[in-house]
C-alpha cells in the first residue's frame, strides 16, 4: 500500500509509466523465482545464463532511456552515447580487476595481470583507489558526466547543433575507442579487462550474485525511470521540451538554453555510467570494441524502434531488439543481420513513432471501434 | 536624421551609427534610430534594407561592427547577450509565430511569466509562485482567455501570432521588438492586432517591423523607411507616403 501511494505521487497520473514501474517490479521477482524454484528440465526454468542475459537486457534498456531523455525531449542526437556507457563500465572493470587480488595468472596482488605482461612495475596513478567498491561507483556516474559536462560546455556554449553535434559525438567515441586501443594508456588495450572473479567478496559464478546483479538493474532501471521521468514533468523539463521545439523562442525568453541542454546531457550520460556499470559484472568482460561508432548507432536505432520521446517506449525498443538480436543470432546465424536490418526499415517506414507508437494508435481504433457500437 | 521631435523626452533605446558587416557586405551602414518610451515605433523598406539586422542587432543576435546601442540612456548592449538582454527588458517576436505546439496555451504563457529563469529555480519550481493575476489578464488581453487549456498547436494562425505577443507581455519587458506580427493574419485578425498593439503601446515601448503598409498606418505612429541599411526617411505614414525617395524605393512600385 505504501508502496502504490509512494509510485502514484511520483508519477502523478501517468498511467503508462505506473504500468511500466509494476511490469519491470514484476519482471524483478519473477525471474528469480523461475531460476531458483521452477525445476531445471520445466520449460519455464531459467538458467543462470538467463538470469545474466535478461540483466544485460534491463542495462541495455537503462542506455536507450538516457538517450531517449536527450535526443526525445531536448532534440539532442547523440551518436556517441556507447561511450559513456563504455566509460562506467572501464570504472566498473577497473574495480573487478583489483578485486581479483593475488588470484590473477601472475598472483601479483596489486597489479593485474596484463600490466604484468606488459612488465609495469607500478599500478598507474588513474588506478589508485579503484580497489574501493565506493570511489569505483562514484567513478562510474562522476567520469561520464565530467565527460559530458566539458564535452557539451564547448559545444552548447558555441552552439554546435543538429548534424554537426551528431557528428562530433561519433568522432568523440571513435577517438576513445583508439586511445582505449593502446596498450600504453593503461587499460589493457584491445583485449579490455575480464576474468572477473568476485564482486563485493561474492563470486561472478554464483547464482545468487547473478540475481543479485539482476535486480540491481532492475532497481537502476526503474530509478533511472522515475527520475528522469520527474525531471520531464518539472518545469525544467517542460523547458527542456520547448527547447527542442523553438530553441530560440526559449533563447528570446529569456532562459539560458545552453545550460538547460547541457543539465540534459550530463545526467543522461551519467545514466549510460551506469548501465555501462551494471552491464560489465553481468557479461563479464569489457573492451575498446564498446566504444565502436556502430554501437552508438544501435542505441539510437534501439531508440527509435521503440518510439523516441516516451520514455519506456525507448526501454522497450532497447529490450525488444536485443531479445530479438539474440533470438535471430542463435537461429539464424549467417541471415541475422538482414533481419534486423529489415525490421529497421520496416519500423521507420510504417511506424515513425515506433512500437509504442503502434500500441497507442491500436488501442485509439479499438476504443473508437466501440463508441460506434455502442451508439 | 531629424531627432527634434524626441528632444524633450529620454530615450529608452538610442541605436547610434551602427554598421554591421557580413564579409564586406554592409547589412546596417550607419543606422541611427531613437525610440522613446510608451510609443510604438514602426520600421518598413524593401526587402534586403536590414529590418531584421536591425533587430538582431538590438536583441544580440548579431553584434555591431561599429556604433553602440544604447538601452535607457546608460546601458550599452553590445556587451550583453540574447538572453542578458531580455534580462534588461527587451523582447522579441519572430516573423513566424514562435510557440510551443506540444504544449497548452497556458503552459506557453508559463514559461515567459516565469521569473526565475536557471534551470535549479526551473526544476524546484512551484505553481504559487506564478503570478496568475498577470497570466489571467494577457490571455484575456490576447482574446485567448476562453482557449487556455487548448494545446497551443491546434491554435489558428492568427491566434499563434497573437500567442506570442502575448509571451511578450507576460516577460514584463519595457521594449518589445515585433517582426512582422500582421504576416499571414486575416483583414479582421490584422484589425484586431492594431488595437492590441496600440492598447500595449499605453505601458510599453514597441517596435513594429512590418510590410502592411495599411496596418502601419492604423498604428498612427511615426514611421522610419530603411534603404540599403541606413535610415532613408522618418515620418508619419502620411508624410512618407509624399516623400519622393520613399516612393522610388519602397511605396511607389
Amino acid at each position: 500500500m505504501m508502496r502504490s501511494n509512494f509510485l502514484s505521487n511520483l508519477l502523478k497520473g501517468d498511467l503508462r509509466a505506473k504500468i511500466f514501474i509494476y511490469l519491470l517490479i514484476f519482471a524483478g521477482v519473477i525471474v528469480p523465482l523461475l531460476n531458483l524454484y521452477t525445476p531445471e528440465d520445466n520449460f519455464l526454468h531459467l538458467t543462470d545464463y538467463h538470469v545474466a542475459l535478461f540483466g544485460k537486457y534491463l542495462t541495455y534498456g537503462l542506455l536507450a532511456l538516457s538517450l531517449d531523455l536527450i535526443w526525445g525531449y531536448c532534440g539532442i542526437l547523440s551518436l556517441g552515447h556507447g561511450a559513456f556507457f563504455a566509460l562506467g563500465g572501464y570504472c566498473m572493470g577497473m574495480h573487478l580487476m583489483r578485486e581479483i587480488g593475488v588470484r590473477g595468472v601472475y598472483g601479483d596482488p596489486i597489479l593485474p595481470d596484463f600490466m604484468v605482461f606488459l612488465n609495469w612495475s607500478e599500478l598507474p596513478l588513474a588506478w589508485y583507489g579503484f580497489d574501493h567498491l565506493g570511489y569505483a561507483l562514484f567513478m562510474v556516474i562522476f567520469v561520464p558526466a565530467f565527460l559530458a559536462f566539458v564535452f557539451g560546455w564547448f559545444a552548447f556554449k558555441s552552439r554546435v547543433t543538429g548534424v554537426y553535434f551528431s557528428i562530433i559525438t561519433q568522432a568523440m567515441t571513435f577517438a576513445l575507442m583508439l586511445a582505449f586501443f593502446q596498450n600504453d594508456l593503461g587499460f589493457g588495450g584491445n583485449n579490455g579487462l575480464t576474468d572477473f572473479k568476485d564482486i563485493m567478496g561474492f563470486s561472478l559464478q554464483d547464482t545468487t550474485t547473478k540475481i543479485f546483479l539482476f535486480c540491481s538493474s532492475v532497481v537502476a532501471l526503474g530509478l533511472g525511470f522515475i527520475v528522469s521521468n520527474k525531471f520531464i514533468k518539472s518545469h525544467a523539463g517542460i523547458v527542456t521540451t520547448a527547447v527542442r521545439d523553438q530553441e530560440d523562442r526559449v533563447r528570446f525568453l529569456g532562459y539560458r538554453v545552453e545550460y538547460y541542454k547541457l543539465s540534459a546531457f550530463v545526467v543522461s550520460a551519467a545514466l549510460a555510467g551506469v548501465a555501462g556499470a551494471l552491464y560489465v559484472p553481468q557479461v563479464g568482460i569489457i573492451n575498446p570494441g564498446e566504444f565502436a561508432p556502430l554501437k552508438s548507432i544501435e542505441v539510437v536505432v534501439w531508440v527509435a524502434l521503440g518510439g523516441r520521446g516516451t520514455l519506456y517506449g525507448a526501454i522497450i525498443g532497447g529490450i525488444l531488439v536485443n531479445l530479438a538480436k539474440s533470438f535471430f543470432t542463435v537461429n539464424f546465424p549467417e541471415i541475422w543481420l538482414f533481419f534486423l536490418g529489415g525490421l529497421f526499415v520496416l519500423v521507420t517506414i510504417f511506424l515513425p513513432r515506433g512500437v509504442i507508437g503502434l500500441f497507442a494508435d491500436l488501442i485509439k481504433y479499438f476504443k473508437s471501434k466501440k463508441l460506434k457500437t455502442n451508439e | 536624421m531629424n531627432n527634434s521631435q524626441f528632444n524633450t523626452r529620454r530615450s529608452i533605446l538610442y541605436v547610434d551609427g551602427v554598421t554591421v558587416d557580413f564579409d564586406g557586405f554592409k547589412a546596417l551602414n550607419g543606422l541611427s534610430f531613437i525610440a522613446v518610451p510608451n510609443t510604438i515605433q514602426a520600421i518598413v523598406g524593401p526587402n534586403g534594407a536590414g529590418k531584421t539586422t536591425f533587430m538582431d542587432v538590438v536583441t544580440g543576435r548579431t553584434r555591431p561592427t561599429q556604433g553602440r546601442v544604447i538601452f535607457k540612456e546608460s546601458i550599452d548592449l553590445s556587451r550583453y547577450d540574447e538572453t542578458a538582454i531580455v534580462g534588461l527588458g527587451i523582447a522579441r517576436k519572430f516573423q513566424r509565430p514562435s510557440i510551443f505546439p506540444e504544449h497548452d496555451v497556458l503552459k506557453n504563457l508559463e514559461l515567459a511569466v516565469f521569473k526565475r529563469k536557471d534551470i535549479l529555480n526551473s526544476f524546484f519550481f512551484r505553481k504559487k509562485n506564478l503570478n496568475n493575476k498577470l497570466l489571467g489578464d494577457v490571455a484575456n488581453k490576447i482574446g485567448l482567455g476562453s482557449v487556455i487549456n487548448e494545446k497551443a498547436g491546434s491554435l489558428s494562425h492568427g491566434q499563434k501570432q497573437w500567442l506570442e505577443i502575448g509571451m511578450l507581455l507576460a516577460q514584463e519587458c519595457e521594449v518589445l521588438m515585433l517582426d512582422e506580427p500582421v504576416a499571414g493574419m486575416t483583414d479582421e485578425e490584422t484589425k484586431k492586432t492594431s488595437s492590441l498593439l496600440r492598447d500595449i503601446s499605453k505601458e510599453r515601448t514597441l517596435i513594429v517591423i512590418e510590410h502592411d503598409i495599411d496596418f502601419v498606418d492604423s498604428l498612427k505612429c511615426p514611421v522610419t523607411v530603411l534603404n540599403e541599411g541606413s535610415v532613408l526617411a522618418v515620418g508619419s505614414m502620411k508624410e512618407l507616403k509624399k516623400n519622393k525617395s520613399v516612393i522610388d524605393v519602397y511605396l511607389g512600385r
